[in-house]
């Protein structure tokens, strides 16, 4: 019983990144209809520069804040530099483009640091407090508890109460409208890369010190991990994300703790194709079929 | 390719052809040392998965990014079935048959069930789906390591020349040889399925699925069947590469070996078949171009471990974001290209279209007079269910 508290109090915290990577492949959902797959290789070249800055000064917020900056810089070059021109070519561009980055991305990164995992600090212990003698949540994992959700209510209203957001909405929804009412609905897209860039930044930094460290492949199941949530959760949906995000962490502590390491990778598999057979729309989701 | 017998069309001009150029490349194995008869034979072995990948998304407009799961799908179901075959007493030829067998019964069930999975789903969705295959690849043998042997993988006793072939050729040119024939097979096949009936359903479900719903073709099942074809094509070509290197391990069928099909498919032309080929022999090339490149200068050895491996990545990441931006009809799409040019400027004021060419039956044109026969030369090389093929056809030729 005590060992299950644990791993569901862990997996809350874990599916809290999961949660946050998910939302950030929603958002560019939402912004442009593209699924980034390079998204967990730009996270990852943001992790490494916040990693590089943290050497430099010494302090972990440095490190953190020069990560979400480098992450929303990288979504600005590879929209501006990319992805805007692979919407009107062929129907799959948008994915072999991101698939050509992830390459290029991972490439760079090994001829620069090299293939060995470099241990990454967290600035909170990561070893679990105890409540009326159950070891429950580290100070760590309450940290990205509060990072993650806060995240999420700055991004739920920034969405709702702003004007900013108002028009993100507006451009997602239905550009040509937008445009013609003066959304400048070029600049909302870049917005919303930029934004869900540097949000998968963030992510990814609060992922990588809980695992082996920092290598060029950190992030690649944590992509994997983030789709099934967010096809778990319906593509279209933040609140989905948030939901699925939890659902995923929590079950997969569970396999691994009762299963096996090893195990989880399969479980993420047998959920994405249940899901996918039963319910395409995602669980919580409304719509009736999905349409690409 | 259309002037030789032109007499000959259709589903036996397919096979033809196939069986030709599998002769020759057959006879090519001799004018090549061992080593470049290893290569070649891993490069038929990529040729068959990338034939079934560029199959795949270039006619049904389905990508996936876990071929090489499914390739090693194939190898793992050959190296079972033949060490059972060996446990049983056979050897030589029945062996290889059972062991094929068994590659092609597992990998139709495995496509049949990531197909029915994928098949209401679009793009991005059996990208992700099949993204998932490719990660859980390891864990899957690592789980199961009492019948799939772990990370170590399994290994098969090795099949020698046969007796008949003994003095003329050596192992590494039998093994090409055996490659080849299983490509032969399969590619024609999936050539032929590329000409009938089914594949005008496949573009036409690429299209526009909801038209092609509305004129009765089953989008759904269109769509299972050619991801399940494209398994097997994967699955035959697992088996081939375990056949020729007489292992097959989790270590060789990364996610890294999938995204480099894919580079291969489209960098080769997405839908083209003789692009699958050039892609198929482009990324067994070019990372060994460049290691033997980068052994010419002399530079320190801990740069040395850094770029080896890492600048053929870049090079294939830096290839697929440059074809597809800038020509996404890929090798295939260039050499097309320019024929459509030179015709143009050859003849600025061509008597008749293409289609009307065809329309008009091929051996007549060439009696009529010179003129047609030369536009006839210059057609494109898929020729037979002419008309409806071209209707459903130019709205991605104009999308290029």
């Amino acid at each position: 019983m005590d060992h299950l508290l644990f791993l569901i109090a862990t997996g809350l915290a874990r599916g809290a990144i999961f949660a946050l990577f998910a939302l950030s492949l929603v958002l560019i959902w939402r912004a442009a209809r593209i699924i980034n797959f390079a998204q967990g290789a730009m996270a990852l070249v943001a992790t490494y520069a916040a990693f590089a800055v943290t050497g430099m000064t010494g302090s972990y917020w440095a490190g953190l804040g020069a990560g979400i900056l480098a992450g929303a810089a990288i979504g600005l070059g590879v929209e501006r530099g990319l992805m805007r021109f692979t919407r009107d070519s062929h129907p799959l561009a948008g994915i072999i483009v991101a698939i050509g980055l992830v390459m290029v991305l991972q490439a760079l990164l090994g001829i620069f640091f090299g293939q060995q995992h470099r241990p990454m600090h967290t600035p909170f212990s990561d070893s679990p407090l105890t409540v009326g003698g159950v070891p429950l949540l580290s100070p760590y994992d309450i940290f990205v508890l509060v990072v993650a959700l806060a995240v999420m209510g700055g991004l739920a209203l920034l969405f709702n109460r702003t004007s900013m957001g108002l028009q993100l909405r507006a451009s997602a929804f239905s550009p040509e409208v937008s445009r013609v009412l003066g959304v400048r609905v070029s600049l909302m897209v870049t917005v919303g890369w930029m934004l869900s860039a540097a949000v998968a930044a963030l992510a990814a930094m609060l992922l990588v010190p809980t695992e082996l460290g920092l290598n060029p492949h950190s992030t690649d199941v944590l992509f994997v991990y983030a789709f099934t949530v967010a096809v778990v959760g319906g593509l279209d949906s933040p609140v989905g994300a948030l939901l699925g995000g939890l659902v995923v962490g929590v079950a997969m502590t569970l396999v691994t703790g009762y299963l096996g390491a090893t195990f989880a990778p399969i479980g993420v598999l047998v959920l994405l194709v249940v899901v996918l057979l039963v319910k395409p729309g995602g669980i919580f989701s409304m719509r009736e079929a999905r349409s690409a | 390719m259309n002037r030789i017998a032109p007499s000959l069309t259709g589903a036996p001009r397919t096979i033809v052809m196939g069986a030709v150029l599998t002769v020759v490349a057959i006879a090519a194995t001799f004018g090549l040392d061992p080593y470049r008869n290893f290569q070649l034979a891993t490069i038929v072995a990529y040729f068959c998965a990338v034939a079934g990948l560029t199959l795949l998304v270039g006619l049904t407009g389905q990508l996936s990014l876990g071929h090489a799961a499914l390739m090693a799908v194939g190898g793992y179901a050959y190296a079972l079935t033949a060490s059972l075959a060996t446990d049983m007493g056979l050897d030589g030829l029945p062996r290889f048959l059972l062991g094929m067998a068994g590659a092609i019964a597992a990998s139709t069930l495995h496509g049949l069930l990531l197909g029915l999975a994928g098949a209401r789903l679009h793009g991005p969705y059996l990208a992700g789906l099949t993204l998932g295959i490719a990660i859980a690849l390891p864990a899957v043998t690592a789980q199961f390591s009492g019948v799939l042997g772990g990370d170590q993988g399994l290994r098969i006793d090795r099949d020698d020349v046969p007796a008949v072939l003994s003095r003329l050729i050596v192992v590494e040119q039998w093994q090409a040889w055996v490659a080849i024939m299983i490509a032969g097979v399969v590619v024609t096949g999936l050539a032929a399925v590329r000409r009938s009936s089914l594949g005008l359903r496949m573009r036409a479900v690429r299209d526009d699925e909801t038209a092609a719903r509305l004129s009765g073709v089953p989008a759904g099942r269109v769509k299972v069947v050619a991801f399940t074809l494209s398994s097997v094509a994967a699955g035959a070509g697992g088996a081939a590469l375990c056949f020729v290197t007489q292992s097959v391990s989790p270590g060789a069928y990364t996610l890294a070996f999938s995204l480099l099909l894919v580079v291969a498919a489209v960098v080769g032309g997405l839908g083209s078949i003789g692009g699958a080929a050039l892609g198929a022999a482009l990324i067994v090339m070019l990372p060994w171009l460049v290691a033997t490149l980068t052994d010419l200068v002399d530079m320190p050895a801990e740069l040395e471990q850094r770029l080896s491996g890492n600048l053929g990545l870049l090079v294939f990441g830096a290839l697929l974001i440059i074809v597809m931006l800038a020509r996404p009809g890929g090798l295939a799409g260039l050499r097309r290209g320019r024929r459509t040019r030179r015709t143009s400027a050859e003849d600025p004021t061509p008597p008749s279209g293409p289609d009307a060419v065809a329309a008009t039956s091929p051996t007549g044109a060439t009696a009529a007079d010179p003129a047609p026969a030369s536009a006839l030369r210059e057609m494109p090389a898929n020729d037979q269910p002419r008309t409806p093929q071209t209707v459903l056809q130019s709205p991605t030729e104009r999308e290029r």
